[in-house]
């Protein structure tokens, strides 16, 4: 039984190792000073779609990334781990994009993509840490989704089985085919790149598609797309010189949780 | 993330050595699979892009998986379970991501599977994954076995194995038995012709095999029966899916726990005959040996990069007396000499690498078609290099090793005594180092021919021939001067006619030999590369120089008169 594979990929500033020269003074990210990498829990879902390609002989698998030009190296990454075919999204009114209209702009590039019987996609990206996109990828094509996966135990044309993370645990869960599943970055690590495949693949070129190409609402790519709007981005130093010891009160709770927000810890 | 390979600039450097062209352009046929393979390079840039990719992708395995997991692997090593090995739990995730990442066949021609890699990248690749674990080194590198398979074996056979080692499966070469050691002629595993299954059947014991529950082992076995010499002994091709060779148990060694150290029971074991009868010792177990003795050298030296790394860290970070201790004259001394010695040692192991590969390219290419008369010269010249090249980088990195891992032990101080730093485990697998794949007395055996009969004197009088940048002049004449020291030397012990005494001043000769050569290869290395060697060029000419005299004073204050003293039967 061969399988059609999709698998999201994102190119994402290195978040992991920030340096003091990781945001510039307005409050916005140096992508300059952050290296351009893989989104880690992306090569977690890599690994489990090479898996399943492992196991079902024929099985292909499609990357999809939206981003600058550049972002074609996650595609390339990706072919140098196994993947067959990568797709760029790249146009500029794409650009400025929060997670409604990214997942909008993928279900469209995926709905050309055509037929397919799992998407496979990190839980979240290192830099913006949302967690949505999968699971409004999943919304837009009627899919079903398993998100936080740690293991896909089993996979047929009718069924999926997966391990997924919980706290304090897992759970197994089933689903029907097609399906969207979120992977963990508790799953597996990525493989290493392949030899052979890197000679034969440097200087591969990728397909790429703008808006027009995947029939996209103008209303709903970019920035008209998108309605998160982030005010303001500032660096928080955590200074904490005291403790401070609180009951389970709700009047102490609640001048915690003003604190915090005062302090812009949260809100 | 931390790369074996980008982090150590000195192994790209050599991978860029002028020879190299030559090399590539002799093993690829001037590029002949391009277009045929899609993974095979259009010109010689192509090639080292290649490479360097691959060397890159072998850094970061090695810095990120095979290291890590390689204090878990010393302290599990393999276990013995009903005649098979278990590797170390870890020495699986290590052979998992070799193979996936495709580092298997490295040297083999792409018509079989392989990558068709020139030995120098191999020999870079064996000697990065050695710095992380040289115990699985052993494993992986024994890959390179095949290449006897490939050069002696017969078409069949060689569509048969070698498209199985190219998808990762492992090999042994079972040589030695518990009376034949240093002394393979001694081998008595007796190999007999089955005429109703038309095979060979092995029967008898093999001792201390490396990685000896392998897929597919070459056996040295006797086959000519009433013989007792190397003569009688051919090379057989066991293959475990037949079955009847068992793991009757793993040595429990000082060093190398995760490589299973094995004996080996043959019982009727089902075999094939690789190359002709009676050549097994005579003419394959040496080219064997000597592919295995580089791989050594390059093992070696991993770990005298790993030596140089921990003494050069733990130094860093270790506060004494208000200072990081490696602000100490008696601290940085003793660096500073792992790394002189790293880096004219490595340059030895580049040079013979690149010996071998022209040497075993043309040979490979004379199978195909006739050489010119040019090339048939290139051949013996460069196959002539590379036997003579070979002891001495094999013997001096294994002995740099060890010297390295004491000295590093050293730098660390107490802490270096226990168990949860690296350079203890360094210390314990450099010691198999100088004694497997031939010791260093034996290395000094295969080098002594060469120094009495003026070979290497020859090759020296070459490198003094080529041009010296003016800055580097003085260092020239000071290599002139130990050449001229061990010139007197060796004339002096040809003079007396004395072959004990000759014996029991090899040693002293090879090291004077090895370290001319090493000055030089160091000089050369510097002038093209200063920013990476000036400092180790300073404090090896100084290193060696002192060995050079001390060797001197030893050799012209021994007579044969003093023979006696030194007999202890």
């Amino acid at each position: 039984m061969s399988l059609k594979i999709i698998v999201l990929a994102k190119q994402v500033p290195d978040t992991r190792n920030v340096g003091p020269d990781a945001m510039t003074p307005e409050g916005t990210v140096n992508r300059a000073a952050l290296p351009a990498v893989f989104n880690p829990e992306d090569l977690n879902a890599l690994e489990q779609a090479l898996r399943l390609k492992e196991q079902n002989p024929g099985s292909t698998i499609t990357m999809l990334t939206m981003g600058l030009p550049k972002a074609a190296e996650v595609l390339k990454e990706g072919i140098y781990r196994g993947a067959d075919e990568g797709i760029l999204i790249s146009d500029r009114p794409l650009g400025g994009a929060d997670t409604l209209a990214t997942s909008y702009t993928l279900a469209q590039a995926i709905k050309k993509v055509g037929k397919f019987d799992i998407i496979l996609c990190g839980r979240q990206a290192i830099d913006g840490d949302t967690a949505q996109v999968g699971p409004q990828v999943a919304e837009k094509l009627g899919l079903t989704q398993i998100t936080y996966a740690e293991e896909i135990l089993e996979c047929t044309k009718d069924k999926i089985v997966v391990k997924r993370h919980i706290d304090g645990g897992v759970e197994t869960v089933q689903g029907p085919m097609p399906i969207l599943v979120t992977v963990n970055g508790s799953a597996a690590p990525c493989r290493t790149r392949n030899v052979k495949r890197v000679w034969a693949n440097k200087n591969r070129e990728f397909t790429t598609w703008g808006a027009a190409d995947i029939d996209a609402d103008p209303m709903q790519i970019g920035k008209a797309g998108s309605p998160t709007n982030v005010k303001a981005v500032k660096s928080i130093v955590f200074k904490a010189k005291e403790n401070k010891t609180l009951t389970s009160s709700d009047a102490d709770i609640e001048s915690l949780i003003v604190e915090l927000m005062e302090s812009n810890t949260i809100g | 993330m931390a790369n074996s390979y980008t982090d150590v600039p000195e192994i790209k450097f050599h991978m860029e050595h002028p020879l190299m062209k030559r090399i590539v352009e002799l093993k690829e046929r001037n590029y002949a699979d391009y277009g045929q393979y899609d993974y095979a390079p259009k010109d010689y840039e192509d090639a080292l892009d290649n490479y360097d990719r691959l060397l890159e992708i072998t850094g970061d395995i090695n810095a990120n998986i095979i290291g890590p997991n390689s204090e878990d692997v010393d302290a599990e090593g393999p276990h013995c379970e009903n005649g098979r090995v278990r590797y170390a739990s870890k020495t699986y995730e290590n052979l998992d991501a070799t193979n996936k990442a495709g580092l298997c066949g490295m040297t083999m021609p792409r018509r079989y599977g392989g990558l068709n890699l020139p030995n120098t990248v191999y020999t870079a690749a064996n000697e990065i994954i050695a710095e992380g674990d040289a115990g699985f080194e052993n494993i992986w590198s024994l890959q390179d076995c095949i290449e006897t398979l490939y050069e002696f074996g017969d078409e069949d056979q060689r569509k048969r194995y070698i498209p199985r080692v190219c998808a990762g499966e492992t090999m042994s070469m079972d040589l030695t038995e518990p009376d034949a050691g240093s002394d393979l002629q001694s081998v008595m595993l007796k190999a007999t012709f089955d005429e109703k299954e038309n095979c060979w059947r092995l029967n008898g014991v093999k001792r201390f095999i490396t990685n000896g529950d392998s897929d597919i082992h070459l056996v040295l076995a006797r086959s000519v029966e009433g013989t007792r010499d190397g003569r009688g002994l051919s090379m057989f091709i066991y293959d475990k899916r037949n079955g009847g060779v068992d793991v009757r148990r793993i040595e429990n060694k000082l060093g190398i726990h995760g490589s299973p150290t094995c004996e080996l029971v043959y019982r009727n074991a089902k075999a094939e005959l690789c190359g002709s009868e009676k050549l097994g010792l005579i003419k394959y177990v040496m080219g064997l040996m000597n592919g295995a003795r580089l791989g050594i050298a390059s093992q070696s030296v991993g770990a005298e990069q790993a030596a140089y790394e921990e003494a050069l860290n733990y130094a860093r970070d270790r506060k004494q007396f208000g200072k990081e201790i490696i602000n100490f004259p008696a601290v940085y001394d003793m660096i500073s000499r792992i790394k002189a010695k790293l880096d004219a040692g490595r340059s030895l192991l580049y040079m013979t690498a690149r010996y071998v590969d022209i040497y075993k390219a043309l040979d490979d290419i004379s199978k195909e078609r006739k050489l010119t008369p040019e090339e048939r010269d290139e051949y013996k010249k460069y196959s002539k290099m590379a036997d003579a090249f070979t002891p001495l980088a094999k013997g001096m990195n294994s002995e740099f090793a060890n010297e390295s891992a004491y000295d590093s032990i050293q730098v660390h101080g107490g802490s270096g005594f226990m168990l949860e730093y690296k350079c203890q485990r360094v210390y314990r697998d450099a010691r198999i180092m100088s004694i497997y794949e031939g010791t260093t007395q034996l290395q000094t055996v295969a080098a002594i021919r060469y120094i009495t009969s003026g070979f290497y004197d020859g090759v020296i009088k070459e490198y003094e021939a080529e041009p010296v940048a003016p800055e580097y002049e003085s260092y020239a004449t000071r290599i002139k001067d130990m050449a001229d020291k061990l010139q007197s030397c060796i004339a002096k012990v040809k003079e007396a006619e004395n072959q004990d005494l000759l014996d029991l001043c090899a040693r002293k000769l090879y090291e004077m030999t090895a370290y001319v050569i090493m000055c030089h290869l160091l000089l050369q290395d510097t002038q093209r590369a200063p920013e990476l060697f000036c400092k180790s060029l300073v404090v090896f000419m100084n290193y060696a120089e002192s060995e050079v005299a001390k060797h001197f004073n030893y050799v012209n204050k021994l007579d044969a008169s003093q023979l006696e003293a030194y007999q202890q039967a």
